[in-house]
């Protein structure tokens, strides 16, 4: 199963390596990266395989939603389905 | 692979313009609690629904956490009510009202609609006591969701029930003088009422229902104002064209959790509601919508004609979204939720004759309006007369949830707070029609041909 991990918010030191260090910790899998940062402000999108994960879609989503805040940025962690289902006819 | 753009515009509609899906609405027939002991019917009632919903609103929250898209209402509806009452017709209904009182409660839910009566063609059994018993049960209990259908295209008009509806409506606010007047606000009364209503207050399991089904209701008015704010230089065609987008893509995130729902909870899936329905919060208005569309403000000329090309455009994006669509599936137009409308009948832009004109193209009706306390039954009967007769005719669906805002008069304010929002009370023609509502009997049913 995959998700999406989007980062957005003012850009500072390590917040790739951030969400990155929880994902490895939890056996989540960093399948693809893409980030920009424009005028200051950071963009990342993160493709992940959560299928070998040690705990629950909604524990990742509170820990990365908190490690967002940490750091002040917004972190969402969504379900791949949703922007497949709303983008592809 | 998905691509970034698209991921990016979804997260702006969830943060900033208010997408959500509305409501999953779980649909539960009470066919097999009716009792002649009204105790043990209640007793069933109650049991049904705690058993049915019970991980109703912990399935809905946790969908919301997967897909990361805010899940606002998990709600039941059930059978009418008022076909449970013909079986103990010496007891008052109001104890069915109670009983789903405390199983919505129970289960969690906010509201639980379905205390309603069918009586386009005539009062059966249980009809008239569950009428009657309507502003009582509405003013004991806090979650219970009452209407009552008077009339059909292919019935005509119930005119006994309309001039019985203008005094349960009156009564229903009297009783909650001092709550303002919110039990008005949980009672609508239907033309061409749709059984498989995710929406409250209008919200009944018909009884062409399967035992247990899951609608879904959307929403998304924040998203298509700000869609049609990006098509700056457009014609009215390609408006039409980036509204149908928009709904296309907020009713698939609605059937994607519609499905879910229904796996998770082994019911079946019934319908999405393709429905614009605002709420007070800023950036979530109809009204907004329309007037990025190019009026100055809402109620003023050109109105109708942009509700009309939203309504159809919602629908045209909505149905090739979703496997089943049904419900009321369109714009609502509730006053006193939705902040643009606030504002036009706090101006006067808005008057009650010119909303009467738009629920003649819009998806329900004459929705969420406070009216001065001392309109008089008759003239409430004649504005539901009107009104059904727009859908009787149109063969679509109209309906009247006025609040007579007792002790009050027009220019005061009734707040309800939450999403039912509050505003302005709004001019009514005192005419009487006293003498048209009394003379009951039925409005014959519209040619279906001949049509000019």
């Amino acid at each position: 199963m995959n998700a999406v991990i989007t980062v957005l918010g003012k850009d500072n030191v390590g917040i790739l390596a951030a969400v990155s260090g929880e994902c490895a910790k939890v056996g989540v899998n960093i399948v693809e990266v893409t980030q920009s940062v424009l005028q200051g402000m950071f963009a990342m999108i993160m493709f992940v395989d959560i299928s070998s994960s040690t705990i629950p879609f909604s524990e990742l989503v509170d820990m990365l939603t908190e490690k967002g805040e940490e750091k002040g940025v917004k972190i969402h962690v969504m379900h791949e389905d949703i922007f497949n289902a709303m983008h592809k006819v | 692979m998905i691509n970034s753009h698209d991921i990016l515009e979804t997260i702006n509609m969830i943060d900033n313009e208010n997408l959500d899906v509305r409501t999953i609405t779980m649909g539960i027939s009470l066919l097999d609690c009716i009792d002649e002991d009204i105790d043990k019917a209640c007793a069933k009632v109650y049991d049904k629904i705690c058993r049915y919903a019970k991980d109703l609103v912990k399935t809905g929250e946790s969908i919301s956490k997967d897909y990361g898209i805010p899940i606002i209402h998990k709600r039941i509806a059930v059978t009418p009510i008022a076909m449970l009452a013909a079986a103990c017709p010496t007891k008052s209904p109001v104890k069915f009202a109670e009983t789903l009182d405390r199983a919505a409660a129970e289960v969690g839910v906010n509201f639980v609609g379905g205390y309603s009566a069918l009586v386009h063609k005539g009062f059966a059994p249980g009809d008239y006591a569950l009428i009657e018993s309507i502003p009582q049960a509405l003013a004991s209990t806090e979650r219970v969701c009452s209407s009552v259908n008077i009339g059909t295209t292919k019935a005509g008009i119930n005119m006994d029930a309309v001039a019985k509806m203008g005094r349960v409506i009156l009564k229903s606010a009297e009783l909650t003088a001092d709550r303002e007047c919110i039990g008005a606000a949980k009672l609508v009364v239907f033309c061409n009422a749709p059984e498989d209503n995710p929406f409250m207050a209008g919200a009944f399991h018909g009884p062409g229902e399967p035992d247990c089904v899951i609608n879904v209701g959307v929403s998304g008015p924040g998203v298509v104002r700000a869609a049609v704010a990006k098509a700056q230089g457009c014609n009215i065609t390609e408006i039409a064209d980036i509204i149908k987008k928009t709904a296309f893509k907020i009713t698939r995130a609605g059937m994607l959790v519609a499905g879910e729902a229904s796996k998770r909870l082994s019911v079946p899936f019934g319908i999405v509601d393709l429905s614009l329905a605002p709420t007070p919060a800023i950036g979530d208005s109809v009204a907004h919508i329309l007037e990025e569309m190019g009026l100055e403000e809402c109620g003023g000329y050109g109105t109708t004609a942009c509700l009309a090309l939203l309504n159809d455009a919602v629908k045209k994006g909505g149905v090739m979204a979703s496997s089943h669509v049904g419900g009321l599936s369109g714009a609502f137009i509730p006053v006193t939720e939705d902040a643009g409308m606030i504002d036009a009948a706090r101006s006067k832009t808005l008057t009650l004759t010119k909303l009467e004109a738009m629920t003649a193209v819009c998806s329900v009706g004459l929705d969420m309006i406070a009216i001065p306390g001392d309109t008089p039954a008759d003239v409430i009967s004649g504005i539901i007369a009107d009104e059904a007769a727009i859908g009787m005719v149109n063969s679509k669906t109209t309906a009247v949830r006025l609040i007579p805002a007792i002790g009050k008069k027009a220019g005061e304010e009734l707040n309800f707070g939450g999403l039912l929002g509050g505003g302005p009370i709004m001019d009514v023609n005192m005419k009487s029609p006293s003498k048209f509502i009394s003379r009951g009997g039925r409005i014959p049913a519209p040619m279906q041909s001949l049509k000019n």
